[in-house]
């Protein structure tokens, strides 16, 4: 596996697998937050230690494999060009923090890139784990035996009463972030989510909107993690995290059903407009696609559409982030550039369909 | 859901605020976040760190002895492996290594109070290497008690089955550390 098709392929090869609830939840994630017992965190740790760091995980493990996630590849994120570390980070392989500290940063990436582990992030390690759909408890499963399988070689910083010691607080205990990123178009056209938000904070869990610029909620795609990381045990969290978003997955099934029901020529209107427009602009925002993609996914899962693949929001959300584009074009754009070779993807793409 | 604070953009921040005891929800839009300095990163996004270190610096002057150490400076708390201080620790939000969890280990349980709803101990994975250790530990405690009890009523066979319980366990322990 080279960089380069990390690079060229907008959805990773894990993301083509439909898992279960996949009209809904787009994936889950397991991430562990990990840390050397004799090293500083990376925070304030010496340049030295961090490269000795960096290197133990490129001697001991580029190109090995581990059950399912073969041929890891090894990549300094210092060695990459400021477009290919935006595609990585479109992509959700390493975070915008590791990017940003790029000088004695390092990731491992499986081939099918299921896996990720971001080396002097914010802690020393910090595994990724992605399954296609709701899987957290198969993705937590095989989360705990790559943890395993690392633990071979290296000596977690761990406390009896404190569990994993990570640079945070907020992380400490389980060192656990457990996530599911879920398409909610019916909940959000009607209002119902923002009612449910705080309801789903008060059980230790946070909502947030992702794509688009900050975190406004472009696209109707939210992701919900757990918040708490101490006290509670992994499963537990796991748990409590997958009862609220199978609730989610109900609800977001009766609104579209109700949308279907009451307004059926609005909801339709609003898809077709939608449809119309990617189909035929030949300048288009990230933010105004983004909402096209999501009522056109919504009209694909309602039946509305016809023909048109299901992954095509998961593809063209990605394909059409800013740094994807330029990867694209091989070169840096303009915001306006971005947007003329953005409506031209989209439309090629939805021919491809056809 | 509107911005609490300019009532005019959507809310697209939601978290529960607790503040000297009392939960507060709060739901604000990204703009009034960063002005009111609920979130002072935009590129992190999330806001959590940065309420943190707000939350651990307003934690030592109501919980804090008020008595006694008046006219004697206090001592301050510094970690011997990485020498970070526990007032640069409050300032950052973040430990800088893994021996700060024992040097600050008593000013660390209202933190953790706060930022995981009330919990202050692990309840999760184990290493497996300390793991096994644990373990057996646990189980070896559980075991004793159970003797003790079944002495107690004279259940004399079964404690003899626990007793070998026991003595294999406390083998096995003795072949690991070997």
């Amino acid at each position: 596996m080279t960089l380069q098709q990390f690079m060229n392929e907008a959805i990773s090869p894990w993301m083509r697998e439909d898992g279960p609830d996949s009209d809904i939840v787009l994936s889950s994630r397991i991430r562990l937050a990990r840390n050397f017992a004799e090293a500083s965190f990376p925070l304030i740790a010496n340049q030295e230690d961090l490269e000795e760091i960096k290197s133990f995980f490129q001697s001991e493990y580029e190109h090995k494999s581990f059950q399912d996630y073969q041929d890891f590849s090894f990549v300094p994120i210092r060695d990459l060009s400021p477009i290919e570390k935006r595609v990585l980070v479109e992509k959700h392989l390493i975070s915008p923090h590791l990017a940003k500290h790029a000088d004695s940063a390092a990731t491992l990436i499986s081939e099918n890139e299921q896996v990720s582990v971001m080396v002097n992030e914010e802690d020393h390690i910090r595994i990724q784990l992605y399954f296609p759909g709701l899987q957290l408890d198969k993705a937590l499963k095989k989360a705990f035996e790559f943890d395993d399988w690392l633990e071979e070689k290296v000596n977690y910083a761990f406390d009896e009463t404190r569990g994993y010691l990570t640079s945070c607080p907020t992380n400490v205990g389980t060192g656990m972030r457990a996530s599911v990123m879920m398409h909610l178009p019916a909940l959000a056209i009607t209002g119902q989510l923002n009612r449910m938000i705080p309801a789903i904070n008060q059980l230790g869990l946070v909502v947030r909107g992702i794509y688009g610029e900050g975190s406004e909620a472009v696209g109707n795609v939210f992701q919900i993690s757990n918040q708490i990381t101490l006290g509670k045990s992994e499963e537990d969290i796991v748990e409590d995290l997958q009862s609220v978003v199978q609730q989610l997955i109900e609800h977001e099934r009766k609104a579209r059903i109700r949308l279907v029901e009451q307004s059926s020529t609005r909801l339709e209107d609003r898809i077709y407009r939608s449809y119309g427009v990617l189909e035929y602009s030949r300048i288009i925002e990230s933010i105004e696609a983004a909402k096209c993609l999501s009522n056109v996914r919504l009209g694909i899962d309602l039946g509305i559409i016809k023909n048109v693949s299901r992954h095509i929001l998961n593809e063209l959300m990605i394909l059409t982030q800013p740094g994807f584009l330029q990867q694209y074009a091989k070169k840096t754009l303009t915001a306006n550039e971005r947007d003329v070779l953005r409506a031209s993807l989209i439309r090629e793409r939805l021919q491809l369909e056809k | 859901m509107e911005c609490q604070e300019c009532q005019k953009r959507p809310a697209t921040l939601h978290f529960t605020q607790v503040m000297n005891g009392t939960k507060k929800e709060v739901h604000v839009c990204e703009v009034c976040a960063k002005e009111k300095g609920y979130m002072t990163y935009p590129e992190e996004g999330y806001s959590l760190h940065n309420l943190l270190t707000d939350l651990f610096n307003f934690e030592s002057a109501p919980l804090g002895n008020t008595s006694g150490d008046t006219f004697m400076p206090p001592k301050e708390l510094q970690c011997p492996q990485c020498e970070m201080t526990f007032t640069e620790f409050k300032r950052v939000g973040k430990f800088g290594c893994a021996t700060c969890y024992h040097t600050f280990s008593n000013r660390l349980d209202p933190i953790f109070r706060r930022v995981h709803s009330g919990n202050t101990k692990h309840h999760g994975k184990l290493p497996k290497r300390k793991g096994g250790d644990l373990h057996a530990k646990k189980q070896m405690e559980s075991l004793k008690t159970e003797l003790k009890h079944l002495i107690e009523n004279e259940a004399f066979e079964e404690a003899a089955t626990v007793r070998d319980k026991i003595k294999d366990l406390e083998k096995q322990m003795r072949g690991e550390n070997e």
